[in-house]
């Protein structure tokens, strides 16, 4: 099985997918490894070092006609047209943005891996390579304000007088977000943070910046991690904030993204005229055209004396780096493809079946939806866990890594998938016929209360996170007390006979599991603290 | 105010809806005490609205005994110790399992409504099944307890052919049951006598299984004591007995099948008992012969360890909760934690005695819940872990589970300690652990042991990171 290492064509994109290092451990994996010649040399790695690797240096035509081809960005057109029936690309694809070249590529009759595509689950974290890159976005973005802003990010003072420490706001706490708030402290600026997610506040605050609201109580935590869209009540009231903030601080960085659309814009051009001269506002969502309203997508623009950086290439201007953990990912994603020696797309895989885009020519994008039935285990914020995602929606990147990993695992616990055979049902079936058959109205009532009960406790208690298993078993012990009800029936007007005497005894019972088994849960779960 | 019928079912209705909130709330930390309140509330009301319409809110004899009760109920709660929960537990399902034969008996002696027909058919069935699981749930419970707190011997009890013992006994109650049928009313002493060998079953039940099948055999009678209410919700014709007997007859089910799949194992053979006393006591013909030595070590060496280590997991067991050493172990893990080390937990599904039992004792010793993981979460962390402390756990991180297919624990999912840089094993002395299996993890090189009880070894290295 051999792997192609291309080298990038779009001008200006330094980056490479693998490294000597990743090369070496490719070959672990028991593939042979083609390099194109000078594909690593913009970010730091020359053909020698792979060479040195075990990697085959080779033509452009050759790597191309590699079993799997690996590079960073989507194919450009004739690129694509070098690919033929049987071979694999793995690459960022931005299927929903990019549908003539998914179209193009089922016209090669290719296999089809988009790098872009990895599910937000804490398994694929090591895949993610939209979150190892966002990290150093978000990194270079406080650098690129920096060295454009007239002055130091931090305070001092000294005997020439008092410098005051910048300002900085942050729209979008994901991945990027979280690794700009953490520069720019470290440059010790003055940091503010906004997200529609109330769950990411605290992560915000971990890393030392001030989590800003909006009085409109509303959650935007949407699925698989992403925010979702907001009223336009909160739009409204976000919109004021980010006015009112616009006015006050040096810099702004949006990483508010979309999965497959326009950014949403968020910095009007009001509000940038109304901004400090010589403030600058970072705009990471650039790429898909921005959150400012003046935003010049690739280009550093200055307005009114306010500059708008929007760098598209801000991961390919930290190339070496970059360059590794993208290696990094796309070995992890070759182990999770099977090696060589198994190499292929398991449907059942979580994570290569949603990446798989085209598969032999045959699109299988979006992949079926994974029912989200799963709940997340004890950490709570489903969203920071594994997604932390910006604004509006997500740049989708897992915590930096000095977050706590907060797990949000594909669960162990989880019901059993929903593989209900026709057997069962064909047997249930007849089942409740024959009842049907026999039995009284009155039966069948408390029949289907029960049955529609028991649906709906299999229901809840799969969503009990296990470490809550022992106050579940007390606080089920709890209302199990509610067969006390059953002795109160019993004793109607008094203790004036046999029965009523052994109901009495009965409430006695359940009273003592109903207060001991409630109070006990009650003590236990007050010890549960984050 | 009366209290009509229809206000009765809409009050059963609200409790209902209290109660599948009270488990719903239980998906998370944060949310679970207002969902214990709701199942308070919840259970507030139904009693209230019954007595109301029984007009016998102010009866002192129903004053009487539920304050009684319950006073005693709290004292009991405030004062029991996290570690002896699962004892605790195990109690509780002993009093709805008798309640539930009680008012079966009482239902039996006065029934509310006379009925005619495949009605009383029906009614004399669900009475005779409700007090069947009651009785079976109430002796079982009550050996579990005290096998739990150290009054009966938690080793297997194995009667010869104890199977068929089972089965006879269950055939004899089917039996009775069908003369029950045929006797109706004057069918107490037929009741009675099944109530007794119902009760045996409980008692024979449990005492076959072993210690380290609690957690399975509680899940099971927490089940059990569902549907005990259930079957008496259906005597009753009351419609909230039967939907809480199905939520709790469901919880327990569904936590039985998650330990059950947790061991490996499936619920029959947890059920029938006897595990680690027979087959596991001689290891197998052709099992995987262990090599090397096991190397003791000191507090002093592991004190050693951990300050050049940068990441540590705890894996504890029930070692730990017997030997109450989780306050100390919290502070090695904030002192740990204070000098930038990376230190988590590493909880299996059926560490300890109860479900969920290591997540409450560590949350009782005050263990921010974000640094306890559970299995799936952490076990390819280990080959990432410099140090990886076992307290009191054995059969759980035991790699024979992976690679020695007759091993009697084969197949059992472990947490991966022996891939870590250096493991350190608590254990009070050189046996076997509960499945009577060797451990190869003791005897890997990487390995080393800390013999001597859990606190005290902990104690010691504490005071060593202290200095």
């Amino acid at each position: 099985m051999i792997v192609g290492i291309t080298k990038e064509s779009i001008p200006g994109e330094r980056r490479v997918a693998a490294t000597p290092d990743s090369v070496t451990k490719l070959q672990s994996f028991g593939f042979a490894v083609l390099v194109e010649s000078g594909a690593g040399l913009a970010a730091g790695f020359a053909d020698e070092a792979y060479a040195e690797a075990g990697a085959r240096i080779a033509s452009t035509a050759e790597t191309w006609a590699a079993q799997v081809v690996i590079k960073v960005r989507p194919p450009q057109d004739a690129e694509v047209d070098r690919l033929n029936a049987g071979q694999t690309l793995i690459s960022y694809l931005y299927p929903a943005q990019n549908g003539p070249l998914v179209e193009r590529l089922i016209e090669r009759g290719v296999t089809a891996v988009a790098m872009d595509q990895v599910p937000r689950t804490t398994r694929a974290q090591k895949v993610d390579a939209l979150s190892s890159t966002g990290n150093l976005s978000g990194y270079r973005a406080v650098l690129e304000a920096a060295h454009v802003l007239q002055r130091p990010m931090g305070g001092q003072t000294t005997a020439a007088g008092k410098i005051l420490p910048c300002k900085v706001l942050v729209i979008g706490a994901g991945v990027a977000g979280l690794a700009a708030i953490g520069a720019a402290r470290a440059l010790g600026a003055i940091v503010r943070a906004f997200d529609t997610r109330p769950a990411v506040k605290e992560q915000v605050a971990s890393m030392g910046a001030e989590f800003l609201q909006v009085e409109i109580d509303e959650d935007g935590t949407g699925q698989g991690g992403y925010a979702k869209e907001m009223s336009p009540a909160f739009i409204a009231a976000e919109m004021a904030l980010f006015a009112a903030q616009a006015k006050e601080v040096d810099v702004i960085i949006t990483t508010a993204l979309i999965p497959g659309k326009r950014a949403p814009i968020l910095i009007t051009a009001d509000m940038v005229r109304s901004m400090k001269r010589g403030a600058v506002i970072v705009d990471l969502a650039a790429e898909t055209q921005g959150n400012c309203e003046l935003t010049t997508p690739g280009e550093a623009v200055t307005v009114d004396g306010v500059t708008i950086i929007g760098y598209t290439d801000l991961p390919s201007r930290l190339a070496l780096q970059a360059s590794s953990l993208y290696a990094q990912n796309i070995v992890h994603l070759l182990d999770e493809m099977g090696g060589a020696a198994k190499f292929g797309i398991d449907e059942s895989n979580d994570i290569v079946r949603p990446m798989t885009v085209v598969k032999q020519g045959v699109l299988s994008w979006p992949p079926p939806a994974i029912s989200p039935s799963h709940p997340p285990s004890l950490p709570v914020p489903w969203a920071p866990a594994t997604a932390d995602s910006p604004a509006r929606a997500g740049s989708p990147t897992p915590p930096t890594s000095a977050q706590p990993r907060p797990a949000a695992k594909p669960p162990s616990h989880g019901a059993p998938a929903g593989n209900t055979s026709w057997t069962v049902i064909g047997v249930v079936g007849v089942a409740l016929f024959v009842i049907g058959l026999g039995a009284p109205q009155n039966f069948l009532t408390h029949l289907t209360v029960f049955v529609l009960a028991c649906v709906i406790g299999y229901q809840v208690v799969w969503s009990v996170t296990p470490a809550l298993h022992t106050p579940l078993m007390s606080v089920t012990n709890a209302i199990s007390g509610i067969i006390v009800i059953g002795g109160m029936l019993q004793i109607g007007g008094g203790l004036t006979s046999a029965a009523s005497i052994i109901g009495a005894i009965a409430i006695f019972l359940a009273a003592l599991n109903i207060s001991g088994g409630f109070l006990v849960t009650h003590r236990m779960l007050k010890m549960f603290r984050r | 105010m009366t209290m009509t019928t229809s206000l009765l079912t809409t009050s059963y209705l609200a409790a209902a809806v209290l109660f599948i909130l009270s488990l719903k709330g239980l998906s998370h930390p944060e949310t679970a005490r207002r969902g214990n309140q709701f199942g308070a509330l919840g259970m507030l009301i139904a009693v209230v609205a019954v007595a109301l319409h029984m007009g016998i809110l102010a009866s002192p004899t129903l004053i009487g005994v539920l304050a009684v009760a319950s006073i005693i109920g709290a004292l009991v709660a405030a004062r029991v110790a996290m570690t002896d929960m699962p004892q605790l537990v195990a109690l509780l399902h002993s009093f709805v399992g008798a309640a539930a034969v009680l008012v079966g008996l009482s239902n039996h002696m006065a029934p509310a409504v006379e009925l005619t027909g495949i009605d009383k058919t029906i009614h004399d069935v669900e009475t005779y099944l409700g007090i069947f699981i009651g009785s079976l749930t109430f002796t079982g419970s009550v050996i579990a307890w005290g096998k739990l707190q150290g009054v009966i011997r938690s080793k297997p009890l194995l009667l010869p052919a104890r199977h068929l013992l089972n089965l006879a006994m269950l055939v004899a109650c089917v039996w009775l049951g069908w003369v029950y049928l045929g006797q109706g009313h004057d069918g107490l002493q037929t009741l009675l006598i099944m109530t007794a060998i119902a009760g045996l079953i409980g008692i024979h039940l449990v005492m076959a299984i072993g210690g380290a099948d609690m957690p399975v055999v509680v899940s099971m009678l927490n089940s059990y004591s569902g549907w005990a209410a259930s079957a008496a919700g259906f005597m009753l014709s009351n419609d909230l007995l039967i939907i809480t007997g199905a939520l709790v007859g469901s919880s327990g089910a569904i936590l039985s099948y998650i330990m059950c799949r947790a061991m490996n194992r499936s619920f029959v053979s947890v059920i029938l008992g006897g595990f680690g006393a027979d087959e596991g006591a001689a290891p197998a013909a052709g099992s995987v012969a262990i090599t090397g030595d096991l190397v003791p070590t000191s507090a002093e060496e592991v004190v050693g360890l951990l300050r050049a280590a940068s990441s540590v997991i705890v894996v504890p067991g029930y070692g730990m909760a017997v030997a109450q050493a989780q306050h100390p172990v919290k502070e090695i893990v904030q002192i740990l934690r204070a000098a930038g080390k990376n230190v988590r937990f590493a909880i299996h599904p059926v560490a300890g005695r109860l479900p969920g039992h290591m997540n409450v004792l560590l949350a009782e010793a005050n263990l921010p819940y974000d640094i306890v993981l559970e299995m799936d979460e952490i076990n390819d962390d280990f080959p990432k872990t410099d140090v990886v402390l076992v307290i009191g756990a054995n059969d759980i991180v035991n790699p024979s589970a992976l690679d020695d297919p007759s091993s009697p624990i084969a197949g059992m999912p472990v947490l991966h300690a022996w891939e870590s840089a250096a493991c350190i094993v608590f254990k009070r002395g050189k046996g076997a652990g509960y499945a009577g299996v060797e451990n190869p993890l003791f005897f890997k090189p990487k390995t080393k042991m800390l013999y001597g009880d859990a606190k005290k070894s902990v104690d010691a290295i504490l005071s060593l990171l202290k200095a």
